[in-house]
């Protein structure tokens, strides 16, 4: 009996410092959030610590900011541009991926998931010597290729994930009760990706509104949201932008909690 | 009520398929010959070749390995041979992409679409093919009626028990009205109960629709309580093809014995008429020489002295050893007096000790054919 509280006492303990442990790692992580929003409230702006009168001035200035908006505007045009992309061309990378056993596969893997660990200067570099090779002006255009290639190999990868689960015997049980392979593939296959697809596309659009690296090389006039945001730190630190970031993170994490729920559902 | 499938005859060619050999009844439905598949280096199948006739319910045995599972897809066309041909109807099958078959097959998961609904699981064949909107309705409710799923037709696959979606599969199959309907272990994941009940709708389903039934299980009673005719599958060879009855009464070999059913090998001596396995002699024709024969347990029974003989009865006393009550029988393991062990199954009534006398009838013993080599 006393083994036993005891044993049990050692255990609280130990689960007491991996508590105090973690929590701190969490603060780490997350108190600087913690206070960009709360200074988003603050009427005294970045200074002044505790913030003592919160008002929603920064967002009303935010509102009536065209710069800003159209920044934002910009961001979710390239955003959707890029998920686009990254899901036609990574649908048929995942496709040859799990179903072809061709020469050079193991290669093809890697290079189809390499931009998803390269640096994005690297792309981003590369890219714009591309573009100036092919004398193309730099624009939002530009970004969205940029974008688009980069986040192919999120797309390959949350699909093929998506098709490693897959039940093979439905598309069987299609042919086999005599739907061509193009119906099998519209009927069953695509159907069957419907999750991973959209979770894929979540994913994409959110590494897309915040990419700096890549769009900093490819930009032109039109600046997006994180350019902005980064052309202004540069003036200095502004309450208004602590609440567009404080409005670009709640629909981050929005955004990604969908995901990730799509993801476990599926 | 029932799906009206006899006029499928009509769509066979009139003219016979190239050297047809004997088949139950007249023209066989479906051939394979001399079929044979690997996967890498490993061979699946060797050199099978079995004649299917229409309106058959044919069963694939074999043990998990056998190839039993690779024989249905490659006649689905999910898998090509690597050499050998497979015919149905007059046609080459083996060329044909699964979706130009007349064949259709109930998965062994079902395989149900999770996207669509009953009704429109059923449906997705007949929409495939292109029939009329008014003739599928009616068709996906006929088919829904005879597996009794009329009151799901609007539910997902997901919602359904493993019974229930069993019956989906079925009639998702059948209202193509195949030419041949393949049935990989369909009921292996149902539980005893419901696993017999299916059995016997099957049954009755296939009888009601007469359409052949390529049915391949692991299972030997299911096979015995099915099928027209067992084809045990053996490492990628075919053992034997018979009767239930004939397969079990008369198993060509050990391994055919063992598998449907329990038996003794007797590793008997034949010499001038009379085979001999230890003290027990009984008469038997054929070649001279060692020979194995196969004792169903049954087969040995009790017996009191004041029972009649003949000619063929061999009497023998035993020692009651190991006694397992099985409920409408016992297995008893016997040691005779030279110390050979015999399982005999009697009808359970009481715990047996000591010796008793057990007999058994000669014609019992079935000599098999790879006796000589084993």
């Amino acid at each position: 009996m006393d083994l036993h509280v005891s044993g049990q006492s050692s255990v609280r303990r130990r689960f007491g410092w991996l508590a105090t442990y973690a929590a701190g790692v969490f603060a780490f992580l997350y108190l600087p959030i913690v206070v960009l929003i709360l200074y988003s409230f603050n009427r005294e702006g970045v200074g002044g610590f505790p913030p003592r009168h919160l008002t929603l001035d920064w967002y009303r200035m935010l509102a009536s900011d065209g710069a800003i908006l159209d920044a934002v505007v910009n961001s979710l045009l390239v955003a959707l541009a890029a998920v686009a992309i990254a899901l036609a061309l990574g649908l048929p990378a995942a496709l040859a991926l799990d179903r072809v056993a061709f020469p050079g596969k193991a290669l093809f893997r890697r290079l189809v998931l390499l931009p998803l660990i390269l640096p994005g200067i690297i792309t981003g570099l590369s890219l714009l010597m591309l573009a100036v090779f092919a004398g193309m002006k730099l624009s939002l255009l530009t970004v969205i290729i940029g974008h688009g290639t980069a986040l192919i190999s999120v797309g390959t990868t949350e699909i093929s994930a998506g098709l490693q689960k897959m039940d093979r015997a439905q598309e069987e049980a299609s042919l086999d009760l005599g739907a061509s392979y193009w119906r099998t593939f519209w009927r069953v296959t695509l159907p069957n990706l419907r999750l991973p697809l959209v979770a894929a596309g979540l994913l994409i659009f959110t590494l897309s509104m915040d990419e700096i690296a890549v769009s900093f090389f490819l930009i032109g006039r039109d600046n997006t949201l994180p350019l902005e945001i980064w052309g202004r730190l540069r003036r200095g630190l502004t309450p208004e932008i602590n609440a567009v970031s404080t409005i670009i993170f709640l629909a981050s994490v929005g955004l990604i909690l969908v995901w990730y729920r799509l993801r476990t559902r599926s | 009520m029932s799906i009206q499938n006899r006029d499928t005859h009509l769509t066979q060619p009139q003219e016979a398929p190239k050297a047809p050999e004997k088949a139950a009844a007249g023209e066989p439905l479906l051939q394979i010959r001399s079929v044979a598949k690997s996967f890498g280096p490993r061979t699946v199948l060797r050199d099978v070749s079995l004649d299917v006739a229409p309106g058959e319910f044919l069963t694939i045995l074999g043990e998990s390995g056998s190839g039993k599972t690779t024989l249905l897809r490659l006649i689905a066309g999910f898998e090509r041979p690597d050499t050998g041909e497979i015919w149905m109807g007059g046609e080459r099958l083996d060329r044909l992409p699964p979706h130009r078959r007349q064949v259709n097959t109930v998965f062994q998961h079902y395989a149900l679409f999770p996207h669509l609904s009953v009704f429109e699981n059923v449906a997705y064949g007949l929409r495939a093919q292109g029939v009329a909107k008014a003739e599928i309705a009616q068709r996906v409710e006929q088919a829904l009626a005879m597996v009794k799923m009329s009151a799901y037709a609007g539910a997902a696959p997901s919602k359904l028990s493993g019974g229930q979606q069993q019956r989906v599969a079925l009639a998702r199959a059948l209202v193509n009205r195949p030419l041949l309907l393949l049935l990989d272990e369909p009921l292996s994941a149902l539980d005893a109960n419901l696993r017999r009940q299916m059995q016997w709708e099957l049954k009755m389903l296939q009888r009601e629709v007469g359409i052949t039934f390529l049915f391949v299980t692991h299972d030997q009673d299911e096979a015995m309580a099915l099928s027209d005719r067992i084809a045990l599958l053996r490492a990628g060879e075919l053992e034997q093809i018979a009767a239930p009855r004939e397969i079990y009464n008369r198993p060509s070999t050990a391994y055919t014995a063992q598998f449907v059913g329990q038996t003794n090998l007797l590793r008997a001596e034949v010499v001038d008429g009379v085979a001999r396995w230890g003290a027990f002699s009984w008469p038997c024709e054929g070649r001279p020489g060692p020979a194995t024969f196969s004792l169903r347990p049954e087969h040995i029974r009790l017996v009191s002295p004041a029972d009649p003989d003949d000619q063929q009865t061999v009497r023998f006393l035993a020692t009651i050893g190991q006694q397992t009550f099985c409920g409408d029988t016992d297995l008893i393991e016997i040691s005779c007096a030279d110390g050979r062990v015999l399982q005999v199954r009697t009808p359970s009534r009481r715990i047996l000790e000591g010796q008793c006398a057990f007999a058994f009838s000669a014609s019992d013993a079935v000599r098999l054919h790879d006796a000589e080599e084993s």
